[in-house]
């Protein structure tokens, strides 16, 4: 009896202990969480960023060292103060107070003291360093922007925050990471893989040797170097062009579908968005809401697209064979139609052919060709129906799918949209109704990456690949297949000679005579499209968007543009002159036009944008 | 020579296995818990490892010496042993050594000698000794106090050292005084003690006596019947509330503060991981890193990093417990809860009575070590320094406890010659 009572005192002890342990072990795994951030480090290493080229191979945006002084406050000796101010260009306020956050942060930690600076400052103070004990300097990589245009496309890094960290495993607190642009869009393959050692440390917090001797361990992934498709020299030109303007100009190649160049003004240079004035920078351009310099117009603006979209009208007609290709129309300012209302059209010759009609740009002829398009169908809702997938076979009104993360969808309005605009079936509504779509006025929106998009396809005779911007990864042959896909639009390949004839004639007898350029056969359509704003709450019009579209040359094209200057008034103004100089330069390599060149370089139009913000009233369209 | 021979088939080699396993499983332990991966030589007498294997070594000649040596001798010269042990405690005073605090070791130069670890074995042959003489009765209040004067004295000297811990080890010698008759109120008292003073610093003095005066009340009216005797209820409960109360001004008045932290932490009132209850935190983060199957040999992270303090020596279980996970801590509890049953049922066996108090002696301090490290390992009780038998890095604890078991070993294998 009294073995039994010391038997059971032991035996209990036994099972107490290993249940205790089984709490320990098994149940409660919050101790292996601690232990990991207890005992083991990991120090990351950053592989160098990937370099963009333009797709002449030439340097857009490469790396820089920068430079952290970093401190770990308990290291430090006592110093020369004044000395290490001068060195670092600070006051000794600031490096005093620098120094008490450190020592609040932790003593036995590193902290930065001076961030990002430059290897120009570094030289200085580099030599010096052995001087100030407990002071290192850590050795950062930024961007190094070789061009000063083109931050609407390139993008920029910037240090990941938490909402990235919870979502994205792969980073972690001060990694950067691509914003916007290509940056952003390639970043997988821009920042490669980061390196991971593990490291045992001990209860000092001191490392003391690699974890599982470094079989964890991971090295870095070099980033890979991407080629774009844009013509720096291209870019850059269109960008002095526009300097005073605002607006989008988009280039592509209409063989390849490559953006050549994407131009959005205002804009600002990229290396703003570097090193220790970058917040500054991107608070200043960010909270300019006139001119709106991080707003891309060429990918982001939806306009009304005006009369290039009459190229357009005019192919869904002949494809629906709802025009003859030599029928002419009259035009005596303008067609009557609906309940004796006018479709007004500028002075021209009359009557007009198709061919006539886009190099006039008469209205009146492409309101006919419209009208008749849609009524061809026993509903207006069928014909507007057929209408829209013609122009979404062009890939229209919607995201176009090219590779960088901004982008507008515009508007291509279909029979439901007009059904609930004209609350049917309560109320029916003709084609008469959307007459002003026909001159691409009314309900159709289109981005500048549209525009230039559907003139390259006119331009190839009805096929097109997605616009994309990259050209090339370094290390593969291959880009997404999606590029590389080609597609086909609904209409027919023989009905777009007749309508590039007439954008040929545009500048030969039409609209844009003048703007020749030697030895190019170009084909394009001006535009002139009205425009309102609101001024306290009243809907008033402002000076029309100058609007132009063309490829060169007619056969074989090298380039299709589209040009979107917002309040430049006749597309022949700015637009045309604008996308005559651009293809001269991207062809020809140079521009001897120097009177025109000039013209557009020395005019701007900030009075005309200053105008509905005076409060006074103002003239427009003049 | 013959007579050892001729008794080698006769020692209980369970015992002995037990023995050789926990040593081995101990050293790996000392050996990981003590790894420096930048050391150059694995025999340099700068690693504790390499120490504690030499000191297991002379373990074996101390194990042989003692199988050697007549069964009788250790009866015989029982007195002799513990006068000489209790010599040993007392000349500390005068030559000891202080290490981290406590005056408890002698400095031999190459090594420090802590006697305490000895006078656990003289004092278990002392009181065998007594308890088995013909003339002692346990069951007398004389002879009882003459036993407790037997443990109390070793204690007593070893408590100024300072070492509270060390003396802490003689409250096992209630495994034989129990065994041999002690009467069973003894137990009661303790425990009932030990479960007030635990109320009391959890809920405070006056809700104990609260609790006390209804239970009593509660037997009392349910026992009526048997007329029980009103004033032993009343004594009983008011010294029970006495105590509760008492418990409580010494220990907020006598204790050090250092000693409250240690009961505060085990009982959950207080979670201090930067000072005081550091060594529990992270003994606790080690043990529960190891999962089911453990880190693997030299894989613990926090055994590595050395977060653990005093790991090798008093803590040396948590390596066990990060390395070996579950399953290893698993095994060596039971490796030791069978080690305590196998010497509480040879001793059972024993013919003589002094073999079989010592026997309970062994099993009983053995039993408190294992009880109050791992309890302190596992954060259960508070921190008390006392070494894990057969496990924690040193050579005078070793040899002690090799000591204690082998006497053990030796006089069970004389059972058989004892006609």
């Amino acid at each position: 009896m009294r073995k039994a009572l010391l038997l059971f005192i032991v035996l209990t002890t036994g099972i107490l202990f290993v249940a205790r342990l089984f709490y320990l072990q098994v149940y409660d795994t919050s101790a292996a969480v601690l232990s990991e951030s207890n005992a083991i480090k990991k120090q990351y290493e950053i592989p160098q960023r990937g370099r963009i080229y333009d797709r002449n191979g030439k340097l857009l945006v490469s790396n820089q060292p920068s430079y952290d002084l970093m401190a770990i406050p308990r290291e430090i000796k006592p110093f020369d103060t004044l000395q290490l101010c001068k060195l670092l260009n600070i006051t000794k306020e600031k490096l005093v107070k620098q120094l008490d956050k450190a020592r609040n942060y932790s003593p036995r930690h590193p902290s930065v003291i001076v961030p990002t600076m430059s290897q120009g400052e570094f030289a200085y103070l580099g030599e010096q360093m052995r001087k100030y004990e407990g002071f290192f300097i850590q050795k950062r990589s930024l961007r190094d922007y070789q061009v000063d245009f083109g931050a609407n496309f390139l993008g920029y890094i910037q240090e990941v925050h938490q909402g990235i960290i919870d979502k994205n495993p792969y980073y972690t607190g001060g990694d950067l990471i691509g914003r916007q642009g290509v940056e952003e869009q390639y970043e997988d393959i821009l920042r490669g893989e980061k390196g991971i050692k593990y490291l045992q440390k001990d209860r000092f917090n001191r490392v003391i040797g690699p974890y599982k001797d470094g079989s964890l361990d991971k090295e870095p992934v070099e980033g890979k170097n991407i080629h774009l498709t844009i013509d720096a020299e291209l870019q850059k030109y269109g960008q002095e062009l526009m300097k005073g303007k605002r607006g989008g100009i988009v280039a592509i190649e209409p063989a390849t579908g490559e953006i050549l160049a994407l131009i959005t003004a205002p804009n600002y240079d990229p290396a703003l968005m570097v090193g220790r004035e970058r917040s500054k920078n991107y608070s200043l351009l960010n909270s300019d809401s006139i001119a709106k310099p991080l707003y891309d117009r060429a990918l982001q603006g939806e306009y009304a697209p005006g009369s290039p979209f009459k190229a357009l009208t005019g192919l869904i007609a002949l494809q629906e064979d709802a025009m003859d290709i030599d029928e002419k129309v009259y035009c005596h300012g303008g067609m009557r139609y609906g309940r004796n209302r006018n479709f007004g059209c500028h002075h021209h010759r009359s009557p007009v052919s198709m061919v006539d009609g886009i190099a006039y740009s008469c209205n009146a002829y492409f309101g006919t060709a419209y009208l008749n398009t849609i009524n061809k169908y026993d509903t207006p809702q069928e014909g507007i129906t057929v209408w829209e997938k013609h122009l979404k076979s062009f890939g229209l009104g919607n995201y176009m799918g090219y590779d960088l993360p901004i982008g507008k969808r515009g508007l291509i309005p279909t029979a439901k949209i007009y059904n609930r605009t004209y609350n049917y079936p309560k109320r029916r509504w003709g084609a008469a109704a959307t007459l002003s779509n026909s001159i691409g006025q009314g309900e159709v929106l289109m981005t500048p990456v549209q525009m230039a998009h559907f003139t390259a396809t006119i331009a190839n005779r009805g096929w097109y690949y997605k616009p994309h911007i990259l050209k090339k990864i370094e290390g593969t042959d291959t880009i997404p297949k999606d590029f590389a896909t080609k597609r086909y639009t609904t209409i027919d390949p023989e009905h777009y000679e007749p309508i590039i004839q007439g954008l040929n004639d545009v500048y030969n007898y039409g609209t844009a005579a003048s703007l020749k350029v030697p030895g190019i056969e170009i084909s394009g359509k001006t535009g002139t499209a009205e425009n309102y704003t609101r001024i306290d709450g009243k809907r008033v019009q402002l000076t029309d968007h100058s609007t132009f579209v063309a490829f060169a040359p007619r056969e074989n094209p090298k380039i299709a543009i589209a040009i979107f200057v917002e309040n430049g008034y006749w597309g022949f103004r700015y637009g045309g002159r604008i996308a005559s100089l651009m293809i001269e330069k991207y062809i020809n390599k140079e521009v001897t036009r120097k009177d025109l060149e000039n013209w557009i370089l020395t005019h701007s139009l900030e009075e005309e944008y200053a105008k509905p913000l005076s409060g006074e009233p103002f003239r427009i369209n003049y | 020579m013959g007579k050892f021979s001729r008794n080698v088939g006769s020692f209980d080699w369970v015992l002995i296995v037990l023995y050789l396993a926990l040593i081995s499983i101990g050293w790996i332990n000392i050996y990981s818990a003590s790894y420096d991966a930048t050391a150059d030589s694995f025999f340099s007498m700068d690693n504790l490892h390499s120490k504690q294997l030499l000191w297991i070594l002379l373990g074996f000649f101390i194990i042989s010496f003692i199988l050697f040596l007549e069964a009788k001798f250790f009866e015989r010269f029982s007195s002799v042993i513990y006068i000489a042990s209790l010599l040993s405690l007392l000349l500390l005073f005068v030559f000891g050594k202080t290490i981290s605090g406590a005056t408890s070791w002698y400095n031999l130069g190459f090594m420090s000698l802590q006697p305490s670890e000895f006078a656990k074995a003289a004092t278990a042959l002392a009181l065998a000794k007594y308890l088995s003489d013909i003339q002692t009765n346990i069951k007398t209040v004389r002879d009882q106090v003459r036993a407790l004067a037997i443990i109390a004295l070793p204690a007593l000297i070893i408590i100024p050292q300072p070492d509270p811990g060390s003396a802490l080890v003689y409250a096992a010698f209630i495994f034989p005084l129990y065994r041999e008759g002690l009467a069973a109120s003894y137990l009661i008292l303790g425990a009932s003690s030990i479960t007030l003073f635990v109320l009391t610093l959890l809920i405070g003095p006056l809700y104990v006596a609260l609790a006390v005066i209804l239970i009593a009340a509660f037997l009392f009216y349910r026992n009526r019947k048997r007329r029980p005797s009103k004033r032993l209820y009343l004594g009983i409960t008011f010294v029970a509330c006495l105590f509760a109360f008492s418990v409580n001004y010494i220990f907020e008045n006598i204790f050090e503060q250092r000693h409250r932290d240690r009961f505060n932490i085990v009982l959950g009132k207080e979670v201090d991981a930067k000072s005081i209850g550091y060594n529990t935190q992270q003994s606790e983060i080690a043990i529960g890193n190891g999962g089911w199957f453990g880190r693997g040999f030299l894989e613990g992270t926090q055994t590595k990093g050395k977060f653990v303090p005093e790991q090798h020596t008093d803590y040396i279980f948590s390596t066990v417990g990060e390395e070996w996970g579950f399953l290893g801590s698993t095994l060596v509890i039971g490796l030791f809860i069978l080690l305590i049953l196998r010497i509480i049922q040879l001793s059972e066996k024993q013919k003589n009575d002094f073999s079989r108090i010592y026997g309970y002696s062994v099993a009983g301090i053995l039993f408190i070590h294992f009880v109050v490290n791992i309890g302190m390992v596992v954060g259960l009780l508070p921190t008390v320094g006392i070494p894990l038998p057969f496990f924690s890095y040193g050579g005078s604890g070793l040899w002690g406890f090799t000591i204690l078991l082998f006497i053990f070993v030796k006089l069970d294998g004389n059972r058989v010659n004892e006609w």
